[in-house]
C-alpha cells in the first residue's frame, strides 16, 4: 500500500549508475518526481533520485564529493534540466551533460552568485542554546 | 525561413506572475521554447536554519498564498510522521474540508484567469464573483482570507461549530448552483471550444515521461492523483480521480470544472462525518530523520524532502511544487502551437511561479 | 493654471489609472489585488482602472519583495510611469521583506530601490485596505500637483 509520508528508504548507488538506472526506470514507465540535493557539510552531498510509478514512489541516494561533476540524467528525462540547472545554482554543483545549461543564472544574477558563495540552503547563524 | 525570438512575458496582461518564456518562432509556428525563471526566486528553503520547525510552518503557508493550506498540510504531515505522531480525527477532516476548500477558490480563480485568457472578460468576472463566497468562508472560519494558518504540527489550531458547518453547507449549495449555470459557456461554447480545443496536445506518455503532475497529468487521462494515497481523511471519503482523455487545453479546463464539484462533494461527505475528538496531539522532542511526503494540490503532486538533525531546526526542507513538474510538459507543448495559442497552453498549466521558484 | 491643465488633474484626481507588478510576492498579495477588480469589490466603481502598461498609469501597485533579479525590473516600470506618479507597497513583503527578509535572494521591502508613499500592511493586505490604500495615494498625488496636503502618516487596518 503506497504512502503519502514515509521515513526514506533510498537504495545507494554509485554515480557511474545513475545514467543507466535512469534508463532503466525510464523503459519502466516510471515517472521522474524530481531530485532532491543535501549538503552533508563534509565535503559531500547527498542526492536523492525520486521515482514514482502508480503512486508508488523508489528513491536512489548518491553520495557524491561537492567537487566532481554529476553525471546529468536530463538526456533521458528531459524532466531533469530545471531541477538540475536549480543544484547548479543552489550548490554549484557540475552535471555532466546537462541538456540546457543556464550556468547558475536560472534562479540567480551574477551580482549574487559572485558575492555569495555556495551552498545557500543554509544561513550560519549563532544559535542559542535551548 | 529565418527564425526570430520573440520574449513572452515577464510582464505579460494574461499572467498576474512574471513567467518568462523566450520563443523562437518561424512565422507564426513556435520551434522551440526556452525558459526564464527567477524573478520570484527568494530562497526560502534557506529559511530553515533559521525559524525552528514550529515557526516553519508559516514560511512553507507563503511559499504559495494560492494554495498555503496544503503547503502547511504536508509539512506538518511529513513531521508527524518524522516524529510519531498520531493526529487526532477530528484534525484529519478538518484538514481535509479547509484544504478542499483552497482547491475550489483556486479552480476558480484559474477558471476565471483562463477565461480571460481567451478574451472572455464577463466569465473572468462571474467565476471570481463565486469565489468570494469561499473567501468568505475562509474568512469566517479562520480570520484571514487567502493565508489562513490553520495547520500546526500535531493536528489544526481551529475547530468548526455546528452554525459554522450549517453555513458552509449552504453557501456551497448556492455555490454550486452558480458554478453549475458557467458549465455550459465553459465547456459547451462554441467560441470557447475554438480557442481551447486540440491546443497545447500533451498524450498521456508524454506526460508521464516529462513528470506532468495534477489536472495537467489527469487532463491525458492518466488517473493518478496524490489523494489516492489516503493523506489526511481521504482514506474514508468517497472519491475517484477525475479524468479526461484528450490532453489538450479544453480537457485540462474540464478536469479542474469537474475537480472543483468534487470538491465541494468531499467538503459535504467530510462535514458529514466530522468526528468529535480534540484538535491537536502533543509533539514530543524534536525532528530527527528523513522523510518524503506528498499531497495533491490544486495544481498537482506536491512533495517535500525533510531531513531533521535532532535540533529544533531542521536540517534541510526541500520543496518540489507541481509547476516545477509541469515546466517541461509546457515546454514540450509549445512546438508546433501557433503564436497566439501560447498564452492560452501556458495557463493550462496552471502555472503558479511563486511556487516554482520559492 | 491653464484651463486643460485643469482639466486633465481633475481627470488624474478622479480616475487614476494603477499598473500592478508583482515583485517576487507569494501570490497572496496578488490575488487580492486582483480580487478588488472584480464585481464584489470592483474598484471600477471608484473609476480606477488597471492598465498593462507603466505608461499610461498614475499609481503603482507593488506587491512581495524585491529580488536580486526584478529590482532593475521594478526600477524600469517607475521610471517609465510619467509625473506625479504615486508608489503603493502591498503586505508585509512589500514594506519591509516580511517572512522573507532573512533570505539570501531578497533585497528588502520596495522602499529599497524606489521611493514609495503609501504602506498597505497585512499579509496579505485584504482588498478593502488596498482599496484604501489607493484612495490615500490619491491624495498624495493631489499634493504632488501642489493642490492640496501631503496627507497626515495614517495607518489602514
Ligand atoms: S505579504 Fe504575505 S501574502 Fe503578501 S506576498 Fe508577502 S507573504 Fe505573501
Amino acid at each position: 500500500m503506497p504512502t503519502h509520508s514515509e521515513i526514506l528508504n533510498a537504495t545507494p548507488i554509485a554515480a557511474d549508475a545513475v545514467v543507466a538506472q535512469a534508463r532503466s526506470m525510464f523503459d519502466q514507465g516510471y515517472r521522474l518526481v524530481t531530485m532532491s540535493v543535501v549538503d552533508l557539510g563534509d565535503g559531500n552531498v547527498d542526492i536523492f533520485y525520486h521515482y514514482d510509478l502508480n503512486n508508488e514512489m523508489t528513491h536512489f541516494r548518491l553520495t557524491h564529493p561537492k567537487d566532481k561533476p554529476v553525471p546529468s540524467i536530463s538526456p533521458v528525462y528531459f524532466a531533469a534540466l530545471l531541477v538540475e540547472n536549480e543544484s547548479r545554482d543552489h550548490f554549484n554543483l557540475q552535471f555532466d551533460g546537462l541538456v540546457l545549461d543556464f550556468n547558475r543564472t536560472l534562479y540567480l544574477d551574477e551580482e549574487i552568485t559572485s558575492t555569495i558563495s555556495a551552498p545557500f540552503c543554509k544561513i550560519s547563524t549563532i544559535q542559542k542554546k535551548d | 525561413m529565418s527564425r526570430t525570438i520573440i520574449p513572452f512575458g515577464p510582464q505579460h496582461p494574461v499572467l498576474p506572475e512574471p513567467l518568462h518564456l523566450k520563443l523562437v518562432v518561424e512565422d507564426e509556428t513556435i520551434v522551440e521554447a526556452i525558459p526564464a525563471l527567477g524573478y520570484v526566486h527568494r530562497g526560502l528553503e534557506t529559511l530553515a536554519s533559521i525559524r525552528d520547525y514550529n515557526q516553519m510552518v508559516y514560511i512553507v503557508e507563503r511559499v504559495c498564498g494560492i494554495c498555503s493550506c496544503i503547503h502547511a498540510m504536508c509539512y506538518c504531515q511529513g513531521l508527524e510522521t518524522m516524529m510519531n505522531v498520531e493526529v487526532p480525527s477530528r484534525a484529519k477532516y478538518l484538514r481535509v474540508i479547509w484544504s478542499e476548500l483552497h482547491r475550489i477558490h483556486s479552480h476558480l480563480l484559474w477558471l476565471g484567469l483562463f477565461a480571460d485568457g481567451f478574451g472572455f472578460e464577463s466569465l473572468f468576472m462571474q467565476f471570481w464573483k463565486i469565489r468570494e463566497r469561499v473567501m468568505d468562508i475562509n474568512e469566517a472560519t479562520a480570520g484571514n482570507r487567502v493565508v489562513i494558518s490553520v495547520n500546526v504540527v500535531g493536528g489544526v489550531r481551529r475547530d468548526l461549530d455546528k452554525t459554522q458547518q450549517r453555513w458552509i453547507l449552504d453557501e456551497l449549495d448556492k455555490l454550486e448552483k452558480e458554478l453549475r449555470q458557467l458549465m455550459k459557456t465553459m465547456l459547451d461554447d462554441y467560441t470557447v471550444k475554438k480557442r481551447t480545443v486540440g491546443v497545447g496536445v500533451l498524450t498521456a506518455e508524454q506526460a508521464i515521461q516529462l513528470g506532468a503532475v495534477g489536472p495537467t497529468l489527469r487532463g491525458s487521462g492518466v488517473a493518478q492523483d496524490a489523494r489516492q494515497l489516503g493523506y489526511a481523511a481521504f482514506d474514508e471519503l468517497d472519491f475517484e480521480p477525475v479524468t479526461s482523455p484528450e490532453g489538450d487545453s479544453w480537457a485540462r479546463s474540464k478536469v479542474r470544472f469537474m475537480e472543483t464539484l468534487q470538491s465541494m462533494d468531499i467538503v459535504r461527505q467530510a462535514i458529514s462525518r466530522l468526528p468529535d475528538t480534540e484538535l491537536a496531539a502533543k509533539v514530543p522532542g524534536k525532528p530527527t530523520g528523513e522523510v518524503v511526503c506528498r499531497v495533491e494540490q490544486p495544481r498537482g503532486e506536491l512533495l517535500y524532502y525533510l531531513k531533521g538533525n535532532g535540533s529544533k531546526n531542521m536540517e534541510r526542507v526541500r520543496i518540489r511544487t507541481p509547476t516545477f513538474a509541469n515546466i517541461p510538459p509546457l515546454l514540450a507543448m509549445l512546438p508546433g502551437a501557433q503564436l497566439a495559442d501560447v498564452p492560452i497552453a501556458a495557463l493550462t498549466i496552471d502555472p503558479c511561479i511563486s511556487c516554482t521558484e520559492r | 493654471m491653464g484651463l486643460l491643465e485643469n482639466w486633465i488633474n481633475k481627470g488624474r484626481l478622479k480616475s487614476p489609472w494603477v499598473v500592478h507588478f508583482d515583485c517576487g510576492s507569494c501570490n497572496g498579495c496578488d490575488i487580492e489585488v486582483l480580487a478588488c477588480l472584480t464585481p464584489v469589490f470592483d474598484v471600477e466603481r471608484f473609476g480606477i482602472i488597471n492598465v498593462g502598461n507603466p505608461k499610461h498609469a498614475d499609481v503603482l501597485l507593488v506587491t512581495g519583495t524585491v529580488n536580486h533579479r526584478n529590482k532593475k525590473v521594478l526600477k524600469n516600470i517607475y521610471d517609465q510611469m510619467p509625473d506625479p506618479k504615486a508608489v503603493i507597497a502591498i503586505g508585509a513583503c512589500g514594506t519591509s521583506g516580511g517572512v522573507f527578509r532573512e533570505c539570501y535572494n531578497v533585497v528588502g521591502g520596495v522602499d529599497q530601490v524606489i521611493p514609495v508613499d503609501v504602506y498597505v500592511p497585512g499579509c496579505p493586505a485584504k482588498p478593502d485596505a488596498i482599496i484604501d490604500g489607493v484612495v490615500t495615494a490619491l491624495d498624495v498625488v493631489k499634493a504632488k500637483l501642489g493642490l492640496g496636503e501631503m496627507p497626515k502618516v495614517t495607518v489602514i487596518d
